[in-house]
């Protein structure tokens, strides 16, 4: 801009007339970066040296640069939008750390028992070394289906009444209490399986059944939210259509709006699973631990994936080692089925994701 | 004719059918809450001998309820504002090529079952954790919360709460994150217009419109904190009592970490006394929760839409 800086008749006293505002460069962020690191280097050679110091010490410093530069150069509003967006930026990167450090941990450590026997054997006989959760594999598994089978015909029903049928007080008292289940403590869930069979065969009674009772209270309502979103998704004029040709409601239901929202209650579904796969809690007061295969989960306790976990860290026997070993090789395998599941109901969703046009 | 009655037939079946469904959920709810309320029940009736019976359930819930509050207290100041930042981020300062995947990593929290939080924060963030609350208390040991002595595990209230916060990031952040990317294109374009620099567009366009929903989104992270259990379970060496003392041996427990810890061992008295710690769980995340609804509902009314 300096051809009109010189169209002022005196430079000296009228401050130069310019079409933008003074700004700093592109590079600014990343020069207040290197310098931040030079700083930070200083401080650390000064105080000792840490890595996760320097880190700090730089983002920092690098900050604190950048802020007064643009403080000096570009005024207060744009300062504080630096400030703003430094910040923003900093969330998001603090949130990456734990889950960078957990997904590390897990992995390194659960890796060392990944193995064949691991997946093959159950704890029968076991001692010390070896074994594995086949036992809590098949209960995790005989457990969440069961729940799923309960809950999805009853959350399934229960979106398309409310988005069908109901249009009464029971339809809002019912849209009210699935809010409220949503809410339910998962212990809270597993204190009411507890107590529901306590009622019926006495206390002290453990069964895969119950566990899938207690997940069922926490899977309802989630399957009911899909349900009911994905309807309402579905244009009236299909249904008028139906109906238009003499279908009765309830398969206009069944054979066009069901049908046509199945991908997405398909993907509610499944996150639904990966939600309730990992739950401990309610496991743990309805279930119990086995050390060998149950499939039956109407008779007797039934292990699972996250209570394995629970009991090979909480009570280990000796030596220690192998069961710390067992229970990180337990979580790994867990958040693994929890992402598959998590996965699956992406790719459904893109699968079965209308056409664009 | 017969078609007709056929469907009339099928049509009554299918609405008995979605209606029963949905008169299931009311009786599952009553039913928990009947259930629960019927098995707690002796623990109310003082039994001679057994503390925790009686009055005396008040002074056992109590120091329960105060670090279940106190640890889901230190969740929220951390995890909501650290949540919303991270929704702001993907609304509106990352790449939006990018957002969709970062949307994907921060669900990825939520894939992570509660007990391997437990894990990871006993063996890598609570020793991690122990130069800071050192720190803390050689330079702010003078406020009560950080009066040390320092734990030497780490696995103190704060380090509970802080994992807490971590765990119901993805929760105040999907929630926000979609109300962030509801706002009104046309505020945040004349905002823009008006000469405004993004986080200026943001305060004047983005938060006011957003401001229940975050509230509300900060209500459902601290209903899901006050039931966490296997993660405070592993993690919290808990001893008891009530105490401001943050980051000291000396914990209180939370009421649902004590059920489980409890549970499986418990017999006759004890397991009612325990159900009649959860009802109070129970009462309290559904108080929680309601007004979380509350305040959706209430946005619902006077928000422009439909």
């Amino acid at each position: 801009m300096p051809a009109l800086e010189q169209v002022g008749r005196n430079p000296q006293r009228q401050p130069p007339t310019s079409l933008v505002s003074r700004s700093l460069p592109r590079w600014a962020p990343l020069g207040a970066l290197a310098a931040g690191a030079l700083v930070a280097a200083a401080a650390s050679a000064a105080l000792g040296p840490t890595v996760a110091g320097f880190a700090i010490m730089t983002v920092v410093a690098g900050s604190l640069v950048l802020v007064g530069a643009s403080a000096a150069v570009e005024g207060r509003r744009r300062a504080t939008d630096r400030t703003a967006s430094i910040l923003v930026t900093g969330a998001f990167l603090l949130a990456l750390a734990p889950l960078v450090s957990l997904l590390w941990t897990v992995v390194t450590r659960g890796l060392g028992r990944f193995d064949a026997e691991f997946f093959t054997f159950s704890m029968t006989g076991v001692a010390g070394a070896g074994g594995g959760a086949f036992h809590a594999l098949v209960g995790t598994l005989v457990i969440t289906a069961l729940a799923t089978v309960i809950s999805v015909p009853i959350g399934l029903m229960t979106g398309v009444y409310l988005v069908e049928y109901g249009h009464g007080r029971l339809a809002r008292a019912i849209t009210f209490l699935v809010d409220v289940m949503t809410g339910i403590p998962s212990i809270v869930a597993g204190l009411f399986a507890v107590a529901l069979f306590t009622l019926f065969l006495g206390p002290g009674v453990r069964l895969g059944i119950m566990g899938s009772v207690a997940l069922s209270v926490l899977m309802i309502p989630l399957v009911v939210r899909s349900t009911e979103e994905m309807l309402k998704l579905v244009p009236n004029e299909l249904r008028e259509a139906s109906y238009a040709l003499g279908v009765p409601k309830w398969l206009t239901i069944v054979k066009v709006v069901l049908r046509t929202a199945v991908g997405g209650i398909a993907t509610g579904v499944s996150l639904a699973i990966a939600r309730v796969l990992g739950e401990t809690a309610p496991l743990l007061l309805t279930t119990g631990l086995t050390s060998g295969t149950n499939w039956n989960p109407f008779e007797g306790r039934m292990a699972s994936l996250p209570i394995f976990a629970w009991y090979q860290y909480v009570q280990p026997g000796i030596p220690i080692q192998p069961f710390i070993d067992r229970a990180w090789t337990a979580a790994l395998v867990l958040i693994l089925l929890v992402m598959a599941f998590n996965l699956l109901a992406r790719l459904i969703s893109r699968f079965f994701a209308p056409k664009a046009g | 004719m017969r078609t007709r009655s056929a469907g009339r037939q099928g049509d009554r079946l299918f609405r008995g059918s979605a209606t029963l469904a949905g008169t299931l959920i009311l009786v599952t709810l009553a039913g928990v809450a009947a259930f629960l309320v019927y098995e707690a029940l002796p623990a109310f009736v003082p039994e001679p001998g057994r503390a925790g019976t009686g009055l005396g359930l008040a002074s056992y819930v109590w120091p329960l309820l105060y670090g279940t509050l106190v640890s889901s207290a230190i969740a929220l100041l951390v995890g909501a504002p650290l949540g919303v930042g991270i929704a702001l981020f993907i609304s509106h300062f990352a790449p939006r090529r990018l957002s969709t995947v970062l949307g994907y990593v921060v669900d990825l929290l939520a894939a992570v079952p509660s007990i391997v939080y437990g894990l990871w924060g006993v063996t890598t963030f609570a020793p991690a954790l122990v130069p800071v609350y050192a720190w803390l208390e050689r330079h702010a040991g003078f406020v009560p919360l950080f009066a040390g002595p320092t734990s030497p595990t780490g696995r103190t209230i704060l380090t509970a709460g802080l994992v807490l916060a971590v765990m119901i990031l993805p929760v105040v952040t999907a929630i926000t994150r979609d109300i962030f990317l509801q706002t009104p294109r046309l505020h945040e374009e004349a905002a823009l217009a008006l000469g405004a620099t993004r986080w200026e567009m943001i305060t004047y366009a983005v938060l006011p419109y957003a401001r229940s929903g975050i509230v509300s989104a900060s209500m459902l992270g601290l209903g899901r904190a006050l039931g966490e259990t296997m993660a405070v379970a592993l993690l919290l060496s808990a001893s008891g009592g009530v105490t401001l003392n943050l980051i000291s041996t000396a914990n209180p427990g939370t009421i649902a970490a004590n059920i489980a810890l409890q549970f499986p061992e418990s017999t006759g008295i004890d397991t009612n006394v325990l159900v009649a710690t959860g009802l109070v769980l129970f009462v309290v995340t559904f108080a929680v929760n309601l007004a979380a609804r509350a305040i959706v509902n209430r946005r619902a009314e006077f928000s422009g839409a439909n």
